[in-house]
């Protein structure tokens, strides 16, 4: 038994989806940083949800939607408990990580952000975290400006000291990055920008699903995630924010459940978090959400990032010795991806040809264009474990290059 | 490996992207056009040297994957020295020889036929019929084209 506890071979049975077989070839799913496979267990609670409970949440008084409402209120705890915030009103159910990073871009910066002020994000960051912020600042006459990454993937701390001024109104980076597997000092980062008075966003898509995230101990002022890689549905994500900056923020978009009444005359808005959330939520995903938290804290997060980081390290090792391979992204803490060139072949045909192995990995720019830029790439392949990922994956992934290589010599 | 993949990975379409044919700006261009597709990568600039109704020469540059730079090297080999027309024909030949609508007669297809094996594989007619789309674009005078 290796120094994690727990098998990757049986929770594989829990994920129906991998024992598919594609081009007649059993599947070997590495493209979990762009979505991850669901367990039986959550596509059976949205099953059950729809069969026995489907209802909409806060409005009535019948029994199926006080049922409803209570799932729906219950994976908010849920979501709460997870991430380590203090109260469930601080979570925000969102369509996914985009739509709280805009959220967070419209509602808080926004009416902060001024001529000549500034917004601060880091070169590895996901378009997702780069286009608000330009669309915020051209509207605004404000600054984006960018920290740079040295050639391993990390964040250079030294200029982040210098580019958080007295007219930074917000630092947004992220916490896990998905192009490179960068695993970002967060506290300290996060320490050195409240040192300038300066709030912080962290993007935790690509980190909830691998390491144990709490909001409080990072001291994060908002917390960002979706669920469909978290092993749980599509369209459904959170956003975390401190009471105190949530309740000064004005509406993000209107209509029902975010208002307490209205007239002709005037509108007066809901508490947190309801204000934030306008329209009929997404109810399933929500509860799909909650059973993929339950499922993970069954696993356990401590279970996976110690798998992971072998499992990681079993990959780095096995296409480092690869004829004509270059790792992009070598960051000394790392987790779950294996971005790469390999000489002389596109990342596409590279995609192409291991998809008719049945392996499934991610080729092109992985909305992180600039990162492609800064290592002088056009686009990379890109693996990406998750912990019912196998040391067979990482062979069959292996051999499969090899075929590229015999293709193209 | 697989009958599909050795129809998709011809030797032709290795050879042209390997070494591909025409990788320069012709001295007496006339004719510019760029073909981008952002979504994968694929971008390359285009040159045709038009002599009335005739393509007296061609040229090519950029980058991108092997399907489309294997494309771009073989279209150049196919339309030099042919009428605007002829090329167009080729266009419409080409482009229904990738999609799967239509396999062309052997002998009209000649190299083209390498490319018969891009039906099979959807995601990357993209890839091989962008050359033939900046091609058509730099005949009628269009700037940049995308088949994404």
């Amino acid at each position: 038994m290796t120094a994690s506890s727990f098998d990757p071979k049986r929770v594989r049975a829990d994920f129906p989806i991998l024992s598919t077989t594609v081009h007649n070839q059993p599947l070997v799913y590495l493209d979990n940083a762009a979505t991850t496979q669901k367990p039986s267990a959550v596509i059976e609670r949205i099953v059950d949800y729809y069969t026995t409970e489907n209802s909409n949440v806060h409005r009535g008084v019948h029994l199926l939607s006080e049922t409803a409402t209570a799932s729906f209120e219950e994976a908010r705890m849920k979501v709460k408990s997870f991430i380590g915030a203090a109260e469930a009103a601080e979570i925000i159910f969102t369509r996914g990580t985009t739509e709280g990073i805009n959220l967070v871009a419209s509602s808080f910066v926004a009416p902060r952000l001024h001529e000549g002020d500034e917004v601060l994000i880091t070169a590895m960051e996901h378009h997702s975290n780069i286009v608000p912020w330009q669309l915020l600042c051209e509207a605004k006459g404000a600054h984006l400006r960018v920290v740079p990454i040295d050639d391993r993937g990390d964040v250079i701390l030294e200029e982040l000291e210098t580019m958080l001024t007295d007219r930074t109104r917000i630092f947004a980076f992220s916490h896990v990055s998905n192009a490179l597997g960068t695993v970002n000092p967060v506290e300290r980062m996060i320490a050195m920008a409240h040192g300038r008075g300066v709030p912080v966003l962290v993007d935790g898509a690509q980190a909830v699903p691998h390491i144990p995230v709490d909001v409080r101990a990072l001291d994060a002022d908002f917390y960002v995630f979706s669920g469909h890689k978290l092993f749980g549905p599509t369209g459904i994500g959170a956003l975390y924010g401190k009471r105190s900056l949530l309740e000064a923020m004005p509406p993000w978009q209107g209509g029902g459940d975010m208002i307490l009444s209205v007239t002709w005359a005037k509108t007066t808005f809901n508490q947190i978090p309801y204000r934030f959330e306008a329209g009929t939520p997404n109810i399933a995903g929500a509860i799909g959400l909650g059973a993929a938290i339950d499922y993970v804290g069954k696993v356990g997060l401590r279970n996976i990032a110690a798998y992971e980081d072998e499992l990681l390290a079993y990959g780095t090792e096995k296409l480092a010795a690869i004829p004509g391979l270059r790792m992009i992204g070598t960051a000394v803490k790392k987790a779950s991806v294996l971005s790469f060139t390999l000489e002389g072949v596109h990342p596409h045909d590279i995609g192409t040809i291991v998809d008719q192995e049945g392996v499934a990995i991610r080729t092109g720019h992985h909305c992180a264009q600039p990162v492609m830029e800064r290592f002088c790439v056009p686009a990379t392949a890109r693996a990406s474990l998750a912990f019912y990922n196998t040391r067979e994956d990482i062979d069959a992934l292996g051999a499969a290059l090899n075929k590229v290589i015999e293709v193209f010599r | 490996m697989s009958g599909e993949m050795r129809d998709l990975y011809q030797e032709i379409i290795l050879d042209h992207n390997r070494n591909p044919r025409n990788y320069k700006k012709p001295g007496d261009a006339n004719r510019e056009a760029e073909g981008y597709n952002p979504l994968c990568g694929d971008h390359y600039k285009l040159w045709l040297t038009l002599d009335g109704e005739s393509i007296r020469d061609f040229g090519f540059d950029g980058s991108g994957c092997a399907i489309s730079k294997a494309s771009a090297s073989v279209m150049g080999t196919l339309i030099k020295g042919k009428s605007a027309d002829e090329a167009r024909a080729m266009y419409e030949t080409f482009r229904k020889l990738v999609t799967g609508e239509q396999k062309p007669d052997i002998e009209e297809a000649g190299k083209m036929a390498a490319f018969g094996g891009v039906s099979d594989f959807p995601v990357r007619v993209k890839c091989a019929i962008l050359a033939w789309h900046a091609m058509k674009g730099a005949l009628e005078g269009a700037d940049t084209v995308s088949t994404e």
